[in-house]
């Protein structure tokens, strides 16, 4: 994203990524002391919602610290 | 079935549904619209220009413009469609993402780019004002509003059908909620706006989607299990193959031939969607410079090729795991489940809480990216290439910038309430994906054929270009029609008689595009051409082209091209 739009596109996806993957770790909680929690689910066992949850957490506290809105000298464009 | 869930006001629920939703689910999907709404909010401040409205200001970057360029693409019939193709058909809907998009999108980048973008035209129907005369642009404008606004119903429709089955929303609800955001986002911050969400919607659609393989692939033991419970499942047909089984129209579940998929669909269908569709074209325009402009659809390549991995991959998975699924005729006199419900079934087998509301809310996302596109697009094309021709004839006066930002949101909104009424006339339909594939060869493969000759044909003329283009979408028409009265004729258009439904998409694009491009010729060498000082920057041989030489190798799109196409030569080795 360009300067002059002020607050990069990359640290909204980040925020997002960092709220979905808390939410995400957080519900999937339970799911690791009780079976019941997921009777849907197929291969429950994996316990994909913690791990795939850890990884989009990271994925966005890591675009909100590089795209932080306070950095305005941070080059935002790639080209 | 499962019980509903007492998070969701139960006013707005229908009687029954795949799966429920928790507190995370719900969460997940409010905070969803919450961001896309403040975004457009937030944008609203930096548009005020026309450029600003409809070409987001000309200031893209080539990843923006290329990730938007791709995902107003990943709209409901890509996710959901596509899905319950390969379901239907194997990994034969397949071509749908690689020969019928990766060629035609480093074409549109390396060849045809340059005109649209020196040109300085707003719209491809613009661009044919400035090759072709008013005619050629107003026959091209009126047929991509209608279908534009046909395609925004689809997608609506499309949507509200998802969350009616998988969370039992009633389909009002969806319609409703879905349009009047999109419209708010839309109408505040053009094109920037819609652009800006498409990005962030990309991003959710892998992450919501993504799980969904993954997970099938650990159930059925990897490709090679999948492949193995697929011809257990169906030892009669074959369903793994792209190009081994394109010999003949009958040895494929989807009644087509390899002539069908490389020149009706690679060359034809592929080509007039992803270099003629203003609806893609317009994220592209918004680029920066040159180099970002013939970047983005290439960046944008890159990506389609990888999306099979998420909506092929769990149709594929579901031939494994949920054999029996039935059409939707069958569905609804039986009562089985439906392989065009394919991908929510997946998304309940496998998603736990949190997980499938971030699984719907790509969903969610897809459908709105590919509603705001078309509404874009729309928005454009009305104001710029219907209205202002239409003012300026009837007044005789030139109106400010502002006048026309005001009529693009006038557009917006006015767009999404027909789009509305588009959806509900869809409910009727018998097949969304036969209708939509029947509108793209009505008016993309002629217009296709229309542009790539004034691109890079000096002699062709204007009325060259109007009847062409005229000719070839009306055969288009009267072929569709034969076909609708009289069955048998689809093995005269396709020239056999085991030929099905995809089939004869496939060869009246091709012969609408023929005819176009005979009566284009036809008509130019026996009329007038324009001197070569108006073609300037318009048509091959009359423009310069800015050289790249100077640029590092890496820097240069040309090299980039021609990684993705090596890419792409590879995966149908592979999946040959």
């Amino acid at each position: 994203m360009h300067e002059e739009h002020g607050i990069s596109i990359w640290f909204f996806i980040g925020s997002l990524l960092t709220i979905y993957g808390l939410i995400i770790v957080i519900a999937s909680l339970p799911a690791l002391f009780s079976a019941i929690n997921q009777p849907h689910v197929v291969l429950a066992d994996l316990h994909a919602g913690l791990w795939w949850g850890a990884i989009l957490l990271l994925l966005g506290i890591f675009y909100v610290i590089t795209y932080w809105p306070a950095k305005k000298d941070q080059p935002h464009s790639e080209s | 079935m499962i019980q509903l869930c007492s998070c969701v006001p139960a006013v707005l629920l229908a009687s029954s549904s795949i799966i429920s939703l928790g507190w995370a689910d719900v969460l997940i999907i409010v905070i969803y619209f919450a961001m896309v709404l403040g975004i457009g909010y937030y944008l609203s401040r930096f548009t005020k220009t026309g450029d600003d409205f409809f070409l987001a200001g000309r200031k893209m970057t080539m990843w923006i413009a290329g990730l938007a360029f791709i995902s107003a693409n990943l709209g409901s019939l890509e996710l959901m469609g596509w899905a319950a193709s390969a379901y239907q058909y194997g990994i034969l809907a397949a071509h749908w993402y690689w020969i019928g998009a990766i060629p035609a999108m480093l074409f549109l980048a390396i060849v045809m780019m340059p005109f649209y973008y020196i040109s300085r035209t707003h719209s491809v129907p613009g661009y044919l004002k400035l090759r072709f005369g008013e005619s050629s642009r107003m026959l091209a404008a009126i047929s991509f509003a209608f279908m534009t606004i046909l395609m925004s119903g689809v997608n609506m429709f499309s949507m509200a059908l998802v969350m009616k089955v998988i969370i039992g929303w009633d389909i009002n609800f969806s319609i409703w909620v879905s349009s009047i955001t999109v419209l708010i986002y839309v109408a505040l911050g053009g094109l920037l706006s819609a652009m800006f969400n498409e990005v962030v919607q990309f991003v959710l659609i892998w992450a919501g989607a993504l799980l969904i393989p993954i997970i099938g692939l650990v159930e059925v033991g990897g490709w090679k299990g999948m492949i193995a419970r697929i011809h257990e499942n169906f030892p009669h047909g074959d369903y793994t193959h792209l190009w081994s089984t394109l010999g003949h129209f009958r040895d494929n579940p989807m009644g087509i031939n390899w002539v069908g998929i490389v020149f009706g669909l690679g060359f034809i269908i592929s080509f007039g969607y992803w270099t003629t569709d203003f609806l893609v074209v317009q994220r592209v325009l918004s680029a920066k410079d040159l180099r970002s402009a013939k970047m983005s659809p290439i960046i944008g390549a890159a990506f389609k090729m990888l999306v099979p991995f998420i909506v092929i991959l769990p149709g594929l998975i579901g031939l494994a795991v949920m054999p029996g699924l039935v059409g939707q005729d069958q569905a609804a006199a039986s009562g089985a489940a439906s392989y065009n419900e394919i991908l929510p079934l997946m998304m309940a087998r496998y998603l736990g809480p949190g997980l499938l509301g971030l699984g719907i809310t790509a969903l969610i996302a897809g459908f709105m990216s590919g509603m705001a596109g078309n509404i874009t697009a729309f928005s454009t094309v009305w104001t710029y290439d219907i209205y202002k021709p239409i003012h300026l004839a009837l007044t005789g006066k030139e109106v400010d910038d502002k006048h026309y930002v005001s009529m693009g949101r006038w557009a917006t909104i006015v767009g999404i309430f027909v789009s509305i009424g588009t959806a509900y006339l869809v409910e009727h339909a018998a097949s969304i994906m036969d209708y939509v594939q029947a509108l793209f060869s009505f008016f993309i493969a002629p217009l296709y054929g229309t542009v790539i000759l004034g691109m890079l044909w000096k002699r062709a003329t204007p009325a060259g270009g109007f009847w062409g283009l005229l000719a070839g979408t009306l055969s288009s028409i009267g072929m569709w029609a034969w076909v609708r009265l009289d069955p048998r004729a689809l093995s005269i258009i396709a020239g056999s008689p085991d030929a099905k439904a995809m089939a004869e998409d496939m060869y009246r694009a091709l012969w609408s595009w023929l005819i176009c491009v005979a009566v284009t010729v036809i008509v130019s060498l026996a009329t007038r051409p324009k001197p070569e000082a108006e073609l300037v920057g318009l048509v091959r041989g009359c423009t310069e082209i800015p050289s790249e030489g100077h640029l590092p190798l890496v820097k240069r799109p040309i090299f980039w091209a021609g990684v993705v196409f090596a890419a792409f030569i590879v995966l149908q080795i592979i999946f040959w």
